[in-house]
């Protein structure tokens, strides 16, 4: 089952665009909907925390003070913000004067010089990358993710939904992180630094294996079990 | 022809880009090449030491940025090749006396009238590693066959992949071959498929190394002398344009084998 896509339960939903986490607040009263925000950011930190978000407030009309508001209480989340958009003029002009984004341009493409074609492909809530991830480097989508290429250490890798290397994955990863525990991880080589899904934590082992083969990570009985795809 | 700016970098510290650097430049001289060697770790100059040129530094790149001297004032000849110039760093300063737009301008101040700009970057990933790339026709990046330097190497590489920049080139520094036999230390293969980048240099751990910058007399200066001399000629020599086959460090067998599995190309392009 995929990451939690369209409005949830909280009315908040979570998209990904050429530039990140997209973050729609959804309909309702200000003080209700940062009430909401804040629920959601404490139930799935790991998502959030260290990242970058653009916000939708709507039609909303907000003032400099409620824009720096929400902007505070993400940032105590410790995720920064930096766009917020919205059909209101008045907002419009209290995010630019906050330093924010206020519309989106033309998405900009990021991506690096590689020798195929495009490195970045979305295709309804799957984020595919085809390039290989080096250290300090991450990849962050509320839907399943797809890498083309391999996961160097010290990269990071975060899903709501499944998380697909094809390459050899050593990095880190976090599948399922909106809370599914129905999320897999695949790799043609499965040796990542740490491996989560959902809220359950598992480590390499220590000894360096031998021969590389494909592996599906998955949850069984509470616990994170890596199984070899011949064997299945 | 204008001269290719060459910077070395790593990411992590230690690692051997001055010696590299220094013994780069000798090399490159002794090729007859035109070579200007920029210290740009302002703040912790080590380049002039390597070189034993510390007591001829009247002034440094600092000084040329400021405008207190003319950038050749600040060229320090060699004392033992003529075509070989140091451009010293600050001593008493640090790395915001500096900025990418001032390395751009020094550098094509040089272009004209040198062969190779070889510009010795600082260790880390800030205002110091960006200016010292700003510059840059190509990017060495050296590293040590250990963990944490390959860590630090391939997160230097997404930078640089990141600016849009050339792909940068690889130098392995300090592999002993015992240690790679016995296990305890990343062999070749391991790296180069990790960073998956052209392999210009590998070089051995030589004890001729730490007498010879103790004594400002880069190893290169006598390129028969140590395994690692001859390491620096070669990648001297790959950087000029020609295909020079890794040399095996170690006695024919292991090394030799690893060695000709992987892929090199002289020039980079």
């Amino acid at each position: 089952m995929p990451g939690k896509m369209g409005a949830d339960s909280d009315g908040i939903s979570i998209k990904g665009i050429s530039q990140g986490l997209l973050l729609v607040l959804g309909d309702g009263e200000w003080p209700e909907r940062l009430d909401a925000l804040t629920t959601r950011l404490n139930d799935n930190p790991h998502f959030f925390t260290g990242g970058q978000l653009a916000l939708d407030v709507g039609a909303r009309a907000l003032s400099i003070a409620q824009v720096e508001t929400i902007r505070d209480l993400l940032s105590r989340h410790r995720v920064s913000t930096w766009a917020l958009f919205s059909e209101d003029s008045g907002t419009q002009a209290a995010v630019r004067d906050s330093g924010l984004v206020a519309t989106l341009e033309t998405p900009q493409s990021r991506a690096p010089r590689t020798p195929v074609e495009s490195t970045e492909v979305r295709v309804s809530d799957s984020l595919v990358q085809r390039r290989t991830l080096r250290s300090g480097q991450n990849l962050r989508h509320p839907g399943h993710i797809v890498v083309i290429g391999d996961v160097n250490p010290g990269a990071e890798i975060i899903a709501g939904g499944d998380i697909v290397v094809w390459g050899r994955l050593r990095g880190v990863v976090h599948a399922g992180a909106l809370g599914n525990e129905d999320a897999v991880i695949c790799s043609l080589d499965l040796a990542p630094t740490q491996l989560r899904i959902a809220q359950l934590i598992a480590r390499s082992p220590e000894e360096h294996r031998k021969r590389p083969q494909p592996e599906m990570a998955l949850v069984r009985d509470g616990q994170i079990v890596a199984v070899s795809w011949r064997n299945r | 022809m204008a001269a290719t700016v060459v910077t070395i970098t790593s990411g992590k510290g230690g690692v051997g880009k001055t010696t590299l650097v220094a013994n780069l430049g000798v090399s490159l001289a002794m090729l007859g090449r035109r070579v200007v060697v920029i210290d740009a770790d302002v703040g912790l100059r080590n380049l002039d030491v390597s070189l034993g040129l510390e007591n001829r530094i009247v002034y440094d790149i600092v000084d040329v940025i400021e405008g207190r001297c003319r950038l050749r004032q600040a060229m320090v000849r060699d004392k033992r090749l003529s075509e070989l110039f140091l451009i010293p760093a600050a001593q008493n300063r640090d790395k915001s006396a500096v900025k990418p737009d001032d390395m751009i301008r020094i550098c094509d101040d040089l272009k004209e009238n040198h062969d190779f700009v070889l510009v010795d970057s600082p260790a880390g990933i800030e205002e110091g590693f960006r200016y010292a790339v700003a510059p840059a026709d190509r990017v060495l990046v050296v590293t040590n066959p250990e963990i944490a330097s390959v860590r630090d190497a391939d997160r230097v590489v997404g930078l640089l992949e990141a600016a849009e920049m050339n792909p940068p080139a690889l130098v392995i520094n300090r592999i002993k071959p015992d240690m790679v036999r016995r296990g305890e230390m990343l062999d070749i293969p391991d790296v180069v498929e990790l960073l998956a980048i052209d392999l210009i240099g590998i070089v051995p751990e030589d004890p001729v190394i730490l007498a010879s910058t103790n004594r400002g007399q880069p190893a290169s200066l006598s390129p028969d002398g140590s395994m690692a001399a001859h390491a620096f000629h070669d990648i001297a020599h790959r950087l000029c344009g020609e295909d020079v086959p890794f040399q095996a460090i170690d006695e024919p067998g292991l090394f030799s084998k690893l060695v000709r599995l992987i892929r090199m190309r002289g020039d980079g392009r």
